[in-house]
Parts: structure tokens; C-alpha cells; sequence
């Protein structure tokens, strides 16, 4: 079993319950720690914006204590569409460099920030002494933040959309040196703002170097640009898996997907679709690319009124590759709901832990790329007689237990049902579900039926050998 | 099944293991022939998809969902307002709810046995599932008429009739598909009941014939044809008490059960289909009357009694018929529903009810298809017939009646032809059977007489050769001696005596009359080859020519399979990007298919109950563009749904159905002309067509822009170009086009804004047009 990684993405819903949680424990912000310099890279070449920070953070030498976390700070907005935060530190020197892993949590100071800004801390593995300087890698997510504008495009249209940001880190620290560079799809920039010094180089706009930045800055930005990739956007994904016992887990995969960029509007003429499939309904998209497990079989594509038979499997060693095309190309603000359905080989899956449990170890997340899941179900279907089971995920999810009866089941089969909002394709890491469980039950519905058939016969001699007539026909 | 473990059990103790494994044997054989029923029509799932197939079968499923989610209570209550609009329809009350509340109940059973099978699935498979029960009820029916071996035969030949299997393949889920079942089993249970004259079998053919009247309209062939066996047993002198027992329950418990179905209700008793039943069942009183009065009185007495009453009762009842016939004749359709009187005078639909005449299926059929859908049985039904005069018995008479009346009925319209699919196959079960007992049976003699002299042992042979077919025997020895024992068979242990002996008994001139040898052995193999072509016919029926789901399309190119899913894939858009209480206007054909897979409400779908909505959605169609805007509008229709199949060559588009919208449309509202449509009395869309054509709106939908796909605007199905081709669209707007452009979907484009300087002009524009609309009644909803 692979560690539980040190990332923390908290939805906002349980941001205060979990927040106080770990009020008791955490330290207030040390005075010393100052950021050297910071390096904000956004990658807005896709509808998922991805923030890369690059930031020295130096414990100054003047500094009373150690210091055991960086926090991190995002506007009430960013905290929102926040999907993922993940931090690594630089360790050793130049030739034998390695990345640690750190764990991130929703910080407790909310109060102490300005403007409701929210803070996240990083842990850091060994404390920061005054007068040391490390290095930090931070990647965070953010979906939803690019706003369509023109909010409505007609086919032949482009798409163009807004986004927001501060052209200085936002940071509860003194930053002594920043630069941030946005990247673009395209060339197609409509306008940026512009905070000197700021150059624009290609597809790339740079903001920066700013110099002695006071703790809390922030200078609003607003770049408006051609995004023509797929807004595809996941409302809803129930990921269902069936464990047999006999060699088989069964998934299926229920999506309400939905094109979630700038508003079709007017006709749609599949004369222009066809004919010019570069110019007319270039912010459209007709198909999605799933990766499945290896060894997948009986893989089916279907929705509620039939098979889909617009998708192709192709199958290596080491992965397979779904690609699927809904019915119909999708426009902005059109929607369409299938399902995917697969099995997988049992002893790819499960396994038995050195405590005599067994145990599903399952990514977790949604199987197709470069999609926003709002609202992840994932649903474990343990066999019928299994018992305590345990969900172990690396990130904070809702979970709860059910019961689900299929296939002759009396007992019924215990079900964890694990629910996350705001899922991205960072959060595709492996979870596992431990279980324990008896293989005697696997017998329970054949002898069932076996012994169903077996009184159906008795029942047929016992009636061929009676005479039910209440009295002699003459 | 039980049924022939233990009837030859009783015939005697020598044979009573070989009895045992003959039963056994039989009933492996039926289990075998229910799956092979079931199998055959699994070609459409393996080929295409578990899916509902054509157009019926997705109201019905699109019904079996809401009983499945809402219980019975409220399946009885339910009037659906996302059709007919803005009428909508009272479902409960109009459907049939038989093939609904069976796969209902299938459903429910399954998934309180916790099997997680989806409504879908269970409507899916229900039609392949009565096939094998309808294959068992014919095996019955048929043994109860000439024995087991014929049994055996028809329902093996059933299991597999293609007339059947276009109806019943897996997906097609339709009232016929139960009925047929039902039909042959309340004839089983009828003949059942004449040959014991059981009550307990008379009741439980009241309760089949209400399964029947539950599933389809066509119980009004049971009504009728029960009746007029009766009838013909009066006429010919076979009169008995079990005929009273079969008929006089059935007209009583039947008509009462009937009754509680809502879609029949008083019709039951008030309309003329079952006018028959109810004049026979006066009949057979006034017989059984005159066979207890004959009994009491001396000869002569009962002479004069019978002049008497003679006299009397004919008064009596020519004044009761000519008020019958007064009142029947005061009601315009003679009391009769449209569709029976199509039946009964195949040129009625085309004169007064186009909306029947138009749909394929009720067209007569063609020779071919006779030989498409029953195949070698057409051969094999003659001598089906001759053998059920030899002998005559009530059993046989009532399967040549069946067939004789299905004959007609499938002459009249093609979709009967599947009630003549059992009779075909009962009758050539029998014929099939009674040849390969001769055959055999001859055979066997001949190598008894090459083997062995001794006229004893061959003696013993023969008859136990014929213990499967013991009532085939020979022909003149039979024909003779039937008359005679007709009276003398009381009840049924006699009449099993009787056949029991008689194969006994003409020893000596069956081994006179047995074939030669070879001719024998020529004649099986024949049959054999004969029965492999049907077998062949069958498979390659089932599985090429009905098996189709008709809504997803696929054609064999150089480079592979090419599905076109066009239909689906509008209707996902539809039910997707629309809102939910958009309303979608299409041709009725459509119209089921919309409200189940699309979840749209509709203006007419093919229950085609209310004439004049269909002919207001015709008349729409066929308008130019402005006025069929406004009749739109006043439906509140937002979007228009047309099938067009110019680009790919899918010939049953819209364009070849638009006859029937001008025709259906033009009977109600006479603005709408045929001629005016026409060319040399031809419907044409290319140069040579009418400007009326060329204006219509279902022309202009269909081709909006399609010069521009070649250039020329090739139409594929017509095979030529088309005539106007460049033009555009004031009142609607494209809104989604599928990927083969068969299924094109248009939205109505709002009311513009009044401009001020216009206010005048169109203030006197629209004066005159509403009294122009008052005037020749352009449409009737505003």
C-alpha cells in the first residue's frame, strides 16, 4: 500500500469544521519567515488552470523560533474553485536533488488574514532554523476560474474568456522578489492588463520583477484571450464497483458531462460543421479520451435509450484507451449523460493484507482526461458477507455506508459510498477500501438455487404420485 | 406436462414404460423446441443491440416504465399530458393493458428476487419468452386435435414461422407478442373443453379469453370465430351437451371479465364484433331446448310441436332481428369500429379513413409475402385440411374454421398475417405428421415383410409403429367409420377407447395398403429436404429480415459496418438541450418515439385517435411556411422534427410519407388540395414540380440547404435533383441537423417586433388575414 499522499484539497463546505479541528495543534504565523523570491507561473492553455509557484522561503536570521509551516494565501474566489494543493521541497544539494512531498492543510488564521482571504499551511518536514532558507514547490488547481466573454458565441465564433488574478502573490509574507508569467493557448490575446514592468513574448505574458512586495499585496489583473479547448465539464460522475468474488469487479461509470464554456447561440448547421470543421464550431468538441485500467474487459458505451456506437478501444499492456464520442458534437452549454461500463480481472484489485483482510485498491477520480468532475460518487460494492469495511483515501472525502441488494442477495452487500466535489485529474491517485471477508459466502447463492431446483423436482414426483380427486370419476 | 406422462400411463401396463420414456421424451422435446423459440429471436440483440424496437414498442415500454415506478393505481389513472397536445390522453383507459402489466409482473418478480434487471431488459426479452409459451399452447392445441406427434410437429414449425418472428424477436415489444400466445391457448382451452366438456377447463377459458381482450384488440377474432364453430356443430347435426359447456360459460364469464378492462367497457356488449357471440349463444339455447323437448316427447308429438313452435318462433325472431337491425342501422358506422369494418370491406379504409389506409401495415398483401412469412407451410396447409376431414371431428372442424377466416383476414391486411401463422402451423403440423406416420409406417411393414415372413409378427409391429400418430390411420377405413361412432362418443374415455382400437382393427388393410418401399424412403427424404428449406428460410428471416430495430440503421460497405444512428442521436439532443416542456412537432409516426426516448411532449403521435389533430399537423406541413408558423405557434410548438433521408437514400422519410399528410390534412381542411401537389398525378419535388410543392413547409425543412452538401442537391431516394434549391427560412431557424441529416430539427423563431412606422399596414395585413382564416378554416385552434 502506497503512502497517503501529503496533498489536502478541502471544498469549502468542510473548510471550517476541519479548520477548528486542527486549531488546538497548530502554531501561530512565525514572524521571521520572508519569501526571498517567487516565481508564479499560470498555465492557462487549458480550462483547468494549473498556478506552478516556485518560492524561497527564508527564516530570518533575526527570528526567535523555528518555523514549522509556510502558509499560503488565495483570495475567497480562488479558495472556492480550489481543487488540489500540493507542495514539495527541494532537499540536497544541486547533484543529488530530490522533491519531498509535503502535506497541505486549510490553515486556521482565516481570521488573522485580510479581506477573507484563506490560508493554507504547508507542513514542513524538518522546521525552518532562523537564518536557513529553503526552496518550495507549490502547484495548486483551480477550475471554473476562466469566464467566458462574449458569454454567448455563435458557431463560427471563437471563444474567449476572462481571467483574474493578481499580477503579485498574494502572501500573508514579505516577498523581497516576484515575477508571474501567464501562458497562453494561442497567440489570440484580446487584452491584458497592464502592471509595469509587464512584457508580452508569444503566447506568454510576464509580469514582473516586482521588488519588496508588503505582506497581503495584491494588483488585480484581468487577461482576455482565445481558449478554444474542450470546456469539458463533468456535473455529476457515480463511479459503481461490484466485487466478486469468483474473479470479476465490475465499474460502472454514470457522467452528466456538460460543455461548459461560453453559451451556444443561433442555429447550428451541420453543413458548416462538416464542410469547414476548422473555422465553424471551433470551441466545440465531439470526443473524449477515457484511460482504463489494463486488461479491461466487456467494456460497453451506452445511455439511457441505447449502445453509443461512436467510441474505440485500444488495449496495450499497460493501459487501455476509451475513446468515446457523445451522439452529438457538444456546444457550449449543451449536455449529454452515458455511461461506460467495465470489467476488470479480480486479482489485479484485490489483495490481502499482512492482517488477513483483504483490500481494493482503486484509483480514485474520474478515468477521463483533462475533465472537472463538480461531484464525485464513488460507490464500493463489497461482496455479500463481508464485513468492517474500511474506506483509506488520501484526501478528505464524505463517506458513509450502505446497504445494496443484487442478484438473490438476502444479507444484502455492504456498500461505501465516498463523495468529493471539485475533482480534477490530480486527484487520479490509488484508494483502498479494506474489507474482511469469509469465502464461504461465495457459496450461498449457488447452494440457493441448487436447492430451489431441488424442491421444484420433489414438488413435480410428490404431485405426479398423489391423487388429489376427491372422489372416483366413473 | 404432466398431461402425457400420465394419459398413456393409464392406456395399459405393458406399454407403461415405454409410455413413461415417450413422455419423458416429449417433454425434452417441448423444452428443447421452447428454446429454440427463444433462441431464434435473439438474432436482433446479437446483431444490433438490446434495445425496443420501431414505434409501438416504445409507448409500451415508455407505459411499462411509469407502472413500474408508480404502481397499478395510478397506471389506471394516468392521463398523460406530454402528448396529443394540448389534448393529451387518458392512458389508463385506452391502452390495453395486458403485454404491460405482464411485463410488469415479470419485472416485479425479478427484482424482489433482487436480480437487477432493468425495466428495459424485461420488455426486451417478453416477446421471445411468449413465443416459447405460445409454441407450448400450440402443441397443446394441436394434440387435443389430432394427437401428439402432430403436437410435437406444429409447434416445432410455430417455434420458427417468420410471420410470427417479425413480431415477436427480442425488442419488439408489442401487444402481439402476448396475443398471440393468448389466442392459441384460449383455443386450446376452448377445444380443450369441448373434447372432456369440463367446466373447470370452460372457466379457465373464460379467464384466457380475458387475458386475450387485456392484450390486443384482435380478441374480437375469438369472439367471433368461437361462435361460428358453434354455429357450424349446430348446422351439422354435432350438437352435444360439451358443446354447451364450452360455448355458454365463455359467452357469460368472458363478456362480464371483458367488461372490467377499461379500453373495452360496455363495448363488451354494445357494439356489433360481439353481436355474433350473443346471437349464437341465443342459438344453442333454443337447440338445447329442442334436443331436452325431443327427448320427452314421442316422434310424432314432437312433430307438431316442432311445426308449432317453428312458426311461433320465426315470427318472434324476425320482429327481434329487424329491430336489431333498426337499431344497428341508425348508427352511421352500423355499429362497427373502423378497423373491423376494413376487415370486412377491405375497400373501406382507402375511401373514408386514410389514416388507416396509410400505414403499411394494413395494406393487403402481396404473394411474395406469403411465401415470405409462412413459407412451405402454404404447401403443406391443404393437406393440413384433408387430413382434418379424416375424420371430422369437433376439434379438427374448428381448425379448418381458424384457418379458413385467417385466410381472409390476411388477405385483407398484411399485419393478419400473424394470425394466420398458427393455423398454418397447426394444420401443417398435422399434415407433416399423418405423412411421416404413413411413411413410416410403411416402411416398417415392408421391412418386416423383407425380413421376416411371418404375418404375425408384422402384425405386432405396425400398430406399435403408430402409437405416436394412432389416430392417423388409413383414410377410407376411417372416413367410414366415423360417422358412425360420432353419437356413441359421450365423454372422452369412450372416444380414447375408440382410437385406441381402431388402429387395431384395420391390420389387414393398411398392410393392402402400405407404400412400396422405396417410394417411401424417396417421400421422407423429401420431406426432410423440405423441412431443412423451411429451417433454413426461418433462420435466414429471423435473422436478416426482422430483426432490425428500424431505429438505428446499418449498411455493409467495401470499408466495414456503417451505423447510422441519426434517430438517437436526435433524440438525446432533444431530450438534453431542450426544455422540459418544450413541445416538438413531427409527423405521427414519430411521435412515441419522441415522448420515450426524448421525453418531449408531442401534438400527435400513432395512437391515432383524434383525426383531425393529425390532419391539423398535415395541413401544417403542407402550408408554406408563414401560415404553417402560425398554425404551429397556436399549438405552442417550439420545435419541428423532420425525417429526411435525401442525403443517405433512407427511402421511408418524410418527403415519401408527405402523400399522406396532403391526403389526411386535405380530407379535413379543404383548403389543402391533392392536385395541387401533383404532377401527372405523381408526387414530385424535382423541376417538374408544383409551386404549392415547392412552398410547403415540409419541403423547404427537409432541403434547407442541402444544394450545398454537392453542389446540386442530388436527392438519393427520388434519384434526381431537386427543384428549387436555393432559398431560405423566415420562420424558422435550424437548430440541430443529425450527422447523416436524417433527422433535422427547426425551432420557430419568435414573433418579430412591431416597428412603428408598419403599425398600419400590418394592423390591416392581419385583419384581413383572420378573416381570411375564418373563412376557409386555416386553423381550427385559434
Amino acid at each position: 500500500m502506497p503512502p497517503p499522499l501529503p496533498t489536502l484539497a478541502i471544498p469549502t463546505l468542510f473548510l471550517i469544521l476541519i479548520a477548528s479541528a486542527v486549531s488546538c495543534s497548530s502554531l501561530p504565523p512565525e514572524d521571521g519567515i520572508r519569501i526571498v523570491s517567487a516565481e508564479k507561473r499560470i498555465d492557462l492553455t487549458a480550462p483547468i488552470v494549473k498556478v506552478f509557484l516556485t518560492l524561497k522561503v527564508e527564516n530570518a536570521p533575526t527570528a526567535n523560533d523555528d518555523a514549522s509551516q509556510v502558509l499560503l494565501a488565495f483570495t475567497p474566489t480562488e479558495a472556492q474553485h480550489l481543487s488540489i494543493v500540493k507542495a514539495t521541497r527541494a532537499e540536497g544539494k544541486r547533484k543529488n536533488k530530490s522533491y519531498v512531498p509535503l502535506p497541505v492543510e486549510a490553515s486556521d488564521l482565516d481570521t488573522t488574514a485580510p479581506n477573507g482571504a484563506r490560508l493554507y499551511s504547508v507542513l514542513l518536514s524538518s522546521p525552518l532554523k532562523p537564518g536557513e532558507a529553503t526552496t518550495l514547490q507549490v502547484l495548486y488547481v483551480l477550475t471554473h476560474s476562466l469566464e467566458p466573454f462574449p458569454a454567448e458565441v455563435s458557431q463560427s465564433e471563437p471563444e474567449l474568456v476572462y481571467y483574474r488574478d493578481s499580477a503579485v502573490l498574494l502572501s500573508p509574507y514579505h516577498v523581497l522578489e516576484q515575477v508571474t508569467y501567464i501562458k497562453m493557448p494561442s497567440n489570440r490575446i484580446e487584452s491584458f492588463t497592464r502592471v509595469d514592468p509587464t512584457s508580452r513574448a508569444g503566447t506568454e505574458v510576464k509580469y514582473g520583477t516586482y521588488h519588496n512586495q508588503m505582506p497581503s499585496s495584491y494588483l488585480p489583473i484581468l487577461v482576455h484571450y482565445e481558449n478554444n479547448r474542450p470546456f469539458a465539464v463533468v456535473e455529476e460522475l457515480v463511479r459503481k464497483v461490484e466485487i466478486s468474488h469468483w474473479g470479476n469487479i465490475q465499474i460502472t461509470e454514470q457522467y452528466k458531462l456538460k460543455h461548459g464554456g461560453a453559451r451556444h447561440k443561433g442555429v447550428f448547421s451541420r453543413l458548416e460543421y462538416q464542410s469547414r470543421p476548422s473555422i465553424s464550431g471551433a470551441s466545440s468538441f465531439k470526443n473524449l479520451l477515457a484511460r482504463l485500467p489494463p486488461r479491461v474487459h466487456s467494456v460497453y458505451y451506452r445511455d439511457e435509450i441505447g449502445n453509443i456506437s461512436s467510441s474505440h478501444l485500444r488495449t496495450d499492456s499497460h493501459k487501455s484507451e476509451l475513446e468515446i464520442e457523445p451522439r452529438y458534437p457538444l456546444f457550449g452549454g449543451w449536455h449529454c449523460t452515458f455511461t461506460i461500463g467495465y470489467g476488470l480481472p479480480l486479482q489485479d484489485f484485490v489483495f490481502e493484507s499482512v492482517d488477513g483482510r483483504r483490500y481494493i485498491n482503486l484509483t480514485f477520480g474520474c478515468p477521463l482526461l483533462d475533465t472537472v468532475v463538480d461531484d464525485l460518487t464513488i460507490k464500493v460494492v463489497l461482496p455479500e458477507g463481508s464485513k468492517n469495511p474500511q474506506p483509506v483515501a488520501p484526501f478528505v472525502t464524505e463517506k458513509h455506508l450502505e446497504t445494496s441488494y443484487l442478484y438473490l442477495d438476502v444479507v444484502g452487500r455492504p456498500t461505501v459510498v465516498l463523495k468529493k466535489k471539485n475533482v480534477v485529474g490530480e486527484h487520479n491517485v490509488p484508494f483502498q477500501v479494506y474489507y474482511e471477508f469469509n469465502p464461504i459466502f461465495m457459496m450461498a447463492e449457488p447452494s440457493m438455487l441448487i436447492s430451489a431446483a431441488l424442491l421444484f423436482f420433489i414438488a413435480c414426483i410428490a404431485y405426479l404420485h398423489m391423487d388429489l380427486s376427491i372422489g372416483k370419476s366413473s | 406436462m404432466a398431461e402425457p406422462v400420465v394419459s398413456p400411463a393409464a392406456a395399459g401396463g405393458g406399454g407403461r414404460l415405454r409410455n413413461a420414456f415417450g413422455g419423458v421424451l416429449c417433454a425434452f422435446t417441448l423444452l428443447l423446441i421452447g428454446v429454440l423459440a427463444f433462441s431464434i429471436r435473439l438474432f436482433s440483440v446479437i446483431k444490433y443491440e438490446s434495445v425496443i424496437h420501431e414505434f409501438d414498442p416504445y409507448f409500451n415500454f415508455r407505459v411499462t416504465q411509469f407502472l413500474s415506478k408508480n404502481g397499478i393505481y395510478e397506471f389506471w389513472n394516468w392521463f398523460d399530458d406530454r402528448t396529443w397536445y394540448p389534448l393529451g390522453r387518458v392512458i389508463g383507459g385506452t391502452v390495453y393493458p395486458g403485454l404491460t402489466l405482464t411485463a410488469g409482473t415479470i419485472w416485479w418478480l425479478v427484482n424482489s428476487l433482487n436480480i437487477p434487471l432493468s425495466v428495459e431488459t424485461v420488455c426486451v426479452f417478453t416477446a421471445p419468452i411468449f413465443s416459447a409459451n405460445a409454441s407450448w399452447a400450440t402443441y397443446l392445441l394441436t394434440k387435443e386435435a389430432k394427437g401428439t406427434g402432430a403436437g410435437l410437429m406444429a409447434a416445432a414449425i410455430l417455434a420458427m414461422v417468420p410471420s410470427y418472428i417479425s413480431r415477436s424477436v427480442a425488442g419488439s415489444y408489442d401487444n402481439e407478442a402476448v396475443a398471440i400466445f393468448a389466442l392459441i391457448f384460449t383455443f386450446y382451452l376452448y377445444v380443450k373443453t369441448l373434447n372432456t366438456g369440463s367446466l373447470f377447463y370452460a372457466t379457465l377459458n373464460a379467464l384466457s379469453y380475458f387475458y386475450m381482450v387485456c392484450s390486443w384488440g384482435g380478441y374480437t377474432f375469438i369472439i367471433n370465430l368461437i361462435p361460428m364453430h358453434v354455429l357450424l356443430c349446430i348446422v351439422t347435426g354435432r350438437y352435444s351437451s360439451r358443446l354447451y359447456i364450452a360455448y355458454a360459460p365463455l359467452v357469460i364469464l368472458g363478456t362480464l371479465l371483458a367488461a372490467l378492462v377499461p379500453v373495452v367497457g360496455f363495448n363488451a356488449v354494445m357494439t356489433s364484433e360481439h353481436f355474433a357471440s350473443f346471437l349464437v349463444f341465443i342459438i344453442l339455447h333454443v337447440v338445447a331446448l329442442v334436443y331436452y323437448i325431443k327427448g320427452l316427447l314421442t316422434p310424432r308429438l314432437f312433430k307438431v310441436a316442432m311445426t308449432l313452435v317453428i312458426s311461433v318462433g320465426l315470427a318472434v325472431c324476425f320482429a327481434v332481428v329487424a329491430i336489431l337491425v333498426a337499431v344497428v342501422a341508425s348508427s352511421p358506422t352500423k355499429g362497427w369500429s373502423g378497423r373491423s369494418l376494413s376487415l370486412l370491406d377491405p375497400t373501406y379504409a382507402s375511401k373514408y379513413i386514410p389514416i388507416i389506409a396509410s400505414v403499411s401495415e394494413h395494406q393487403p398483401p402481396t404473394w411474395p409475402s406469403y411465401f415470405m412469412d409462412i413459407n412451405v407451410l402454404a404447401f403443406l396447409i391443404p393437406a393440413g385440411i384433408i387430413s382434418c376431414f379424416l375424420p371430422l371431428s369437433d376439434a379438427s372442424s374448428f381448425m379448418v374454421l381458424y384457418l379458413v377466416t385467417a385466410v381472409y383476414f390476411s388477405g385483407v391486411m398484411v399485419r393478419l398475417m400473424l394470425v394466420l401463422a398458427p393455423a398454418a402451423c397447426i394444420l401443417s403440423g398435422i399434415a407433416l405428421s399423418e405423412v411421416f406416420g404413413v411413411l413410416t409406417r410403411s416402411i416398417k411393414f415392408q421391412l418386416s415383410k423383407l425380413f421376416d415372413d411371418s404375418p404375425a409378427a408384422s402384425g405386432e409391429s405396425s400398430p406399435e409403429s403408430s402409437t405416436n400418430s394412432n389416430k392417423s390411420e388409413n383414410r377410407n377405413e376411417k372416413s367410414e367409420t366415423a360417422p358412425k361412432e360420432r353419437p356413441s362418443k359421450k365423454n372422452r374415455k369412450k372416444e380414447k377407447e375408440v382410437a385406441e382400437s381402431v388402429p387395431v382393427r384395420p391390420r389387414k388393410e393398411k398392410r393392402l395398403l402400405a407404400l412400396p418401399f422405396e417410394l417411401s424412403v424417396m417421400g421422407i427424404l423429401l420431406l426432410i429436404v423440405l423441412g431443412g428449406f423451411y429451417v433454413v428460410h426461418c433462420v435466414w428471416a429471423a435473422a436478416e429480415a426482422y430483426s432490425a430495430p428500424s431505429i438505428v440503421l446499418t449498411s455493409r460497405s467495401r470499408d466495414g459496418l456503417h451505423v447510422f444512428d441519426d434517430f438517437r442521436e436526435a433524440y438525446a439532443w432533444l431530450s438534453h438541450n431542450t426544455d422540459v416542456d418544450d413541445k416538438v412537432a413531427s409527423w405521427w409516426d414519430y411521435g412515441y418515439q419522441t415522448t420515450a426516448m426524448a421525453n418531449r411532449t408531442v401534438i400527435v403521435d400513432n395512437n391515432t385517435w383524434n383525426n383531425t389533430h393529425i390532419a391539423t399537423v398535415g395541413t401544417a406541413m403542407s402550408s408554406p411556411e408563414k401560415a404553417a408558423w402560425e398554425i404551429f405557434n397556436s399549438l405552442d410548438v417550439k420545435y419541428v422534427l423532420v425525417v429526411f433521408g435525401g442525403l443517405v437514400g433512407y427511402p421511408s422519410d418524410d418527403i415519401n410519407k408527405f402523400l399522406w399528410m396532403v391526403r389526411i390534412g386535405g380530407g379535413v381542411f379543404p383548403h389543402i388540395k391533392e392536385p395541387d401537389y401533383l404532377r401527372d398525378g405523381q408526387y414530385r419535388v424535382d423541376a417538374q414540380a408544383t409551386p404549392t410543392m415547392l412552398n410547403c413547409l415540409m419541403y423547404k425543412l427537409c432541403y434547407y440547404r442541402f444544394v450545398e452538401t454537392d453542389g446540386k442537391g442530388f436527392d438519393r431516394v427520388r434519384g434526381y435533383e431537386i427543384g428549387k434549391k436555393h432559398f431560405k427560412l423566415t420562420h424558422f431557424e435550424e437548430v440541430f441537423t443529425t450527422h447523416h441529416w436524417m433527422v433535422r430539427i427547426y425551432k420557430l423563431k419568435p414573433q418579430k417586433n412591431r416597428v412603428r412606422g408598419k403599425l398600419k399596414k400590418a394592423k390591416s395585413s392581419a385583419k384581413t388575414s383572420s378573416t381570411l382564416a375564418a373563412g376557409r378554416k386555416k386553423n381550427p385552434w385559434q
